[in-house]
């Protein structure tokens, strides 16, 4: 049974007594407990300063030649905060409240209002480190409203603000480093997790430079190692990023929950052809502005100036008059992805809708709209060719970003003691839909304001025991296993690239597990996805060698992740028969084709425990209970 | 379109780099920069020779982790676009193109393309950052920053760290790097109380590393944030006033 440690008491003061209640560990003695972090991105870099900060002994892993460069980085629009500068009615209650509705009521309570509650605490600490947040004239923070929210609670950095909170935590970090109380192993991957009696105990990394393996042992591992979305190869995420820690703790007896909980944003850059590496995002805050819209009649090929008012489509202001363009995530993308396949999508392959600034440009001025989006606006004319600012931009939906993740109790902590997991990595805050401007918010609140404390709880009666010796067998046969991992990618000398199976298996998940599932395209998936996998090793090319950087024999491990995980991901959406955020069952809709969620039968986390390859993860419930949002059908009406 | 590309290889930091040259044909020109790489590589794989080896990570011009010098020109001939987002219908059919990585005695060369940046990071902690802990920070709206100034923090703070503006330099300088972290902080009330001492802990480590600065401005055409000197005046502003504070004090 899980147990997720949720405290018996009222949601508003739960958080508070919660941390008077939990263990300290003496200021003096912090020192003495190592902590290993695994990722430097908001989450990673900002729990490994703040325990720095507070006296423990950490290690901080990045497999980036800089702790700058984490995907984080990349988010545009902004972060979320229940300040009320606006003083339009937001409150700690609703950020919770709209969270845990627009999660369409799959999250956990007691998670989520604290998310709420320190979320405030986050822009203070970011604007006292120097984060350049939007001011108004007057010198106060801006504010604007972000995709499915009614009040204006959404801080921003131009459309930068993940790189500058990234930067916050990332130069606290250094500052850190600087003082001694961090040492940063970068360009260093996790290949493996070492667990001695069920705890988590230390971690196997692997040189990028040099393929020197190397073993380290702690108190307690967190790892902080962002989303799987690069699952489906064609994503908004960094080239780079995978699930292989998380997935390496999961095979060790870490849950995985609600794997099949992936978020199709639906404002980036449609796809141009088959060599296409990634997708880009084009932040949703263009939705505040920008209209969406596809000719009304399908095969209307003429350029967007040319088609009149009268022949355009509107389809979210239409369908949704109440939030318009601003409809959540799922429902924006899923909306779109109908238009397209009725045969209605626009540009040169049929693919994408219109968001059009024209009538904003009309009522602001270019100036204004200049100001708010000039940098989306050159990224997408370097993209495309296309100048937004007299043709409408095109966008398609694209995955983007995971809320399945490792299940994690009240305190971050997996089902393997000692192991804590934060971020996108885990699973706990956004339900089956992220909200925008949320992301960055769960990284920062995980690692400023939650794990620092938690974590000593689980510490502080294990003072004076002593670390795992690195000689340890389990630290032998996990080192091992990562050197038959390495040695068997370079010997199949096979026919095709690491590439193409990624891009195969991308093609299977899109198309089965993507924006809408059916038990049919589920159970094909399930059989096509193992078949691929044994195609994969016995036919995958890795040249080179493993004693230097070797690009390819890095993917080669992260792909051959995706593969299980892409099968998990499969099982978790084929068991759900339910529709609910992002996870979207065909066969589960209301009569106006909304998602429908079925409350009796799977308001519960999903989460799936190892057996070992080829028998199929068991799955454990966490029922979720609903005491202060009452549960309904979403509406956006 | 096609192409025939010169593209630097070295098999390690001490092995010996030439210019190797591959066809690069029937290209689309949507393609990106480091996608037309994808499929040079693509094609190596294929007939069994080793790819090439470049750094890259989000491709949206903002993680600062790609970086060749294209032509000549660190992140080739788009103005304020990283590798990245360069796109291939910047070239023409026919062309030749030479890619070399960053070239500079601050970045050593790790394999082909990828060289190790890492002394940026110790510049920031000489003191790229503002003291403080978790915890510490009054209310955000307690110190009210004018617009025009969290405006030019916000130009400064926007540099991704690729390093580009060292590769351009003929003397392998970190200035602009260097001063762009320096305004940021510097310009902020926030930044104020650790002003000269961050100034000139940042830049004295800065010297260890990087080159000197002769104002040749190579670095600012070379940014793909289009980062402005300005910051470095600034800097060296700050750095002697510094150096007088501390010969009165000390």
């Amino acid at each position: 049974m899980l147990d997720s440690k949720v405290p018996d008491a009222p949601i508003q003061t739960m958080w508070e007594d919660h941390k008077f209640q939990m263990k300290l560990v003496n200021p003096n003695n912090k020192r003495r407990f190592k902590v290993i972090v695994v990722g430097t991105g908001l989450a990673g870099a900002s729990a490994a300063a703040t325990m720095a900060e507070l006296g423990y002994d950490v290690q901080a892993f990045t497999f980036h030649d800089s702790a700058r460069r984490a995907h984080s980085i990349a988010a545009q629009g902004g972060i979320n905060a229940a300040k009320n500068y606006k003083g339009d009615g937001d409150s700690i209650f609703r950020l919770f409240y709209d969270t845990v509705k627009g999660g369409d009521y799959r999250s956990r309570e007691a998670n989520v209002y604290r998310l709420a509650q320190v979320s405030v605490d986050i822009i203070d600490q970011a604007v006292a480190q120097g984060v350049p947040f939007a001011r108004e004239y007057g010198g106060m923070l801006d504010n604007r409203s972000f995709g499915g929210a009614q009040v204006s609670r959404t801080f921003y950095a131009r459309g930068q603000t993940g790189q500058q909170l990234l930067l916050g935590a990332y130069q606290a970090l250094e500052r850190q480093v600087a003082a001694g109380k961090v040492a940063l192993h970068t360009q260093q991957e996790m290949l493996e997790l070492v667990v001695v009696d069920g705890r988590a105990v230390g971690i196997v990394c692997r040189d990028l430079v040099t393929g020197e393996l190397s073993r380290h042992a702690a108190h307690a591992v967190v790892l902080a190692t962002g989303g799987y979305g690069n699952a489906f190869y064609l994503s908004t995420n960094a080239m780079q990023c995978n699930v292989t820690a998380a997935w390496r703790a999961h095979r060790k007896g870490a849950y995985f929950a609600n794997p099949c909980f992936t978020q199709i944003h639906p404002t980036c850059i449609p796809q141009s052809d088959e060599f296409q590496s990634k997708l880009t995002l084009m932040s949703e805050s263009l939705r505040n502005d920008g209209r969406i819209w596809v000719p009304k009649e399908v095969g209307d090929n003429r350029p967007a100036g040319d088609i009149p008012e009268s022949e355009r489509d509107y389809f979210l202001e239409r369908k949704y008059p109440a939030f318009g363009n601003l409809v959540p995530r799922d429902v924006a993308s899923r909306n779109a992805k109908t238009v397209v396949d009725e045969g209605r999508g626009v540009g040169p392959l049929n693919n994408g809708v219109y968001l059009d600034f024209a009538e904003a440009i009309g009522r602001l001025g270019r100036d204004v709209i200049e100001d708010r989006y000039a940098n989306l606006f050159e990224m997408y004319e370097r993209i495309t060719g296309d100048n937004p600012y007299d043709r409408p931009m095109r966008i398609y939906p694209a995955p983007h970003y995971t809320m399945g993740g490792l299940w994690v109790d009240y305190h971050l902590m997996t089902t393997v003691p000692g192991l804590y997991c934060i971020g996108e990595a885990n699973f706990s805050d956004h339900g089956a839909n992220r909200l925008g401007a949320s992301a960055l918010m769960q990284g920062l609140a995980d690692g400023y304001f939650v794990l620092p404390y938690t974590i000593g709880d689980f510490l502080a009666d294990k003072l004076n025991e002593p670390l795992v010796d690195l000689d340890h067998e389990a630290f032998v046969d996990a080192e091992r296993d990562v050197n038959d991992r390495v040695n068997r990618f370079l010997s199949i000398k096979g026919t095709r690239s690491v590439d193409w199976f990624h891009r195969e298996l991308g093609k299977i998940l899109w198309d089965h597990c993507g924006m809408a599932r059916n038990k049919a395209g589920l159970e094909k998936a399930l059989a096509e996805i193992p078949a691929l996998r044994d195609e994969f090793y016995k036919d995958v090319r890795v040249l080179g060698s493993a004693d230097t950087l070797n690009s390819s024999l890095e993917k080669a491990g992260r792909v051959a992740d995706f593969f299980e995980l892409g099968e998990l991901m499969v099982r978790d959406a084929l068991h759900r028969e339910e529709s609910a955020g992002g996870h979207f069952r065909e066969e589960s809709q209301t009569d106006e084709g909304e998602a429908k969620r079925d409350d009796d039968n799977f308001r519960f986390v999903a989460a799936w425990q190892w057996r070992g390859l080829g028998t199929p993860q068991e799955l454990h419930k966490e029922e979720l209970e609903f005491e202060y949002v009452k549960l309904t059908q979403r509406s956006y009406k | 379109m096609n192409l025939t590309l010169h593209v630097w290889r070295q098999a390690g930091p001490d092995a010996p780099g030439k210019f190797v040259t591959y066809d690069a044909d029937d290209i689309s020109e949507d393609a990106s920069f480091l996608e037309m790489l994808d499929i040079v590589n693509e094609r190596l794989i294929a007939e069994g020779e080793e790819p090439i080896e470049f750094a890259h990570d989000c491709r949206e011009g903002i993680c600062g982790t790609c970086g060749v010098v294209i032509n000549g020109i660190p992140h080739g001939p788009q103005k304020g676009t990283a590798t990245c987002q360069l796109h291939m219908r910047k070239f023409a059919d026919g062309d030749e193109i030479v890619i070399e990585p960053w070239r500079a005695a601050g970045f050593p060369l790790i394999k082909d393309l990828v060289v190790d940046r890492r002394a940026f990071d110790r510049i920031i902690e000489a003191g790229g950052y503002i003291s403080v802990d978790t915890g510490q920070a009054p209310d955000a709206n307690l110190i009210p920053i004018g617009k025009e100034t969290a405006d030019l923090a916000m130009d400064a703070a926007s540099c991704i760290g690729c390093g580009a503006c060292v590769a351009a330099c003929p003397n392998g300088a970190a200035q602009l790097f260097t001063s762009a972290k320096l305004a940021h902080l510097n310009l902020l009330p926030q930044g104020e109380p650790e002003r000269l001492q961050r100034t000139e802990s940042m830049v004295d480590v800065m010297e260890q590393y990087f080159g000197s600065c002769t104002n040749m401005g190579e670095c600012e055409s070379a940014c793909p944030k289009e980062i402005s000197i300005d910051f470095i005046a600034l800097m060296n502003r700050d750095y002697l006033k510094a150096k007088l504070a501390n010969r009165r004090t000390g």
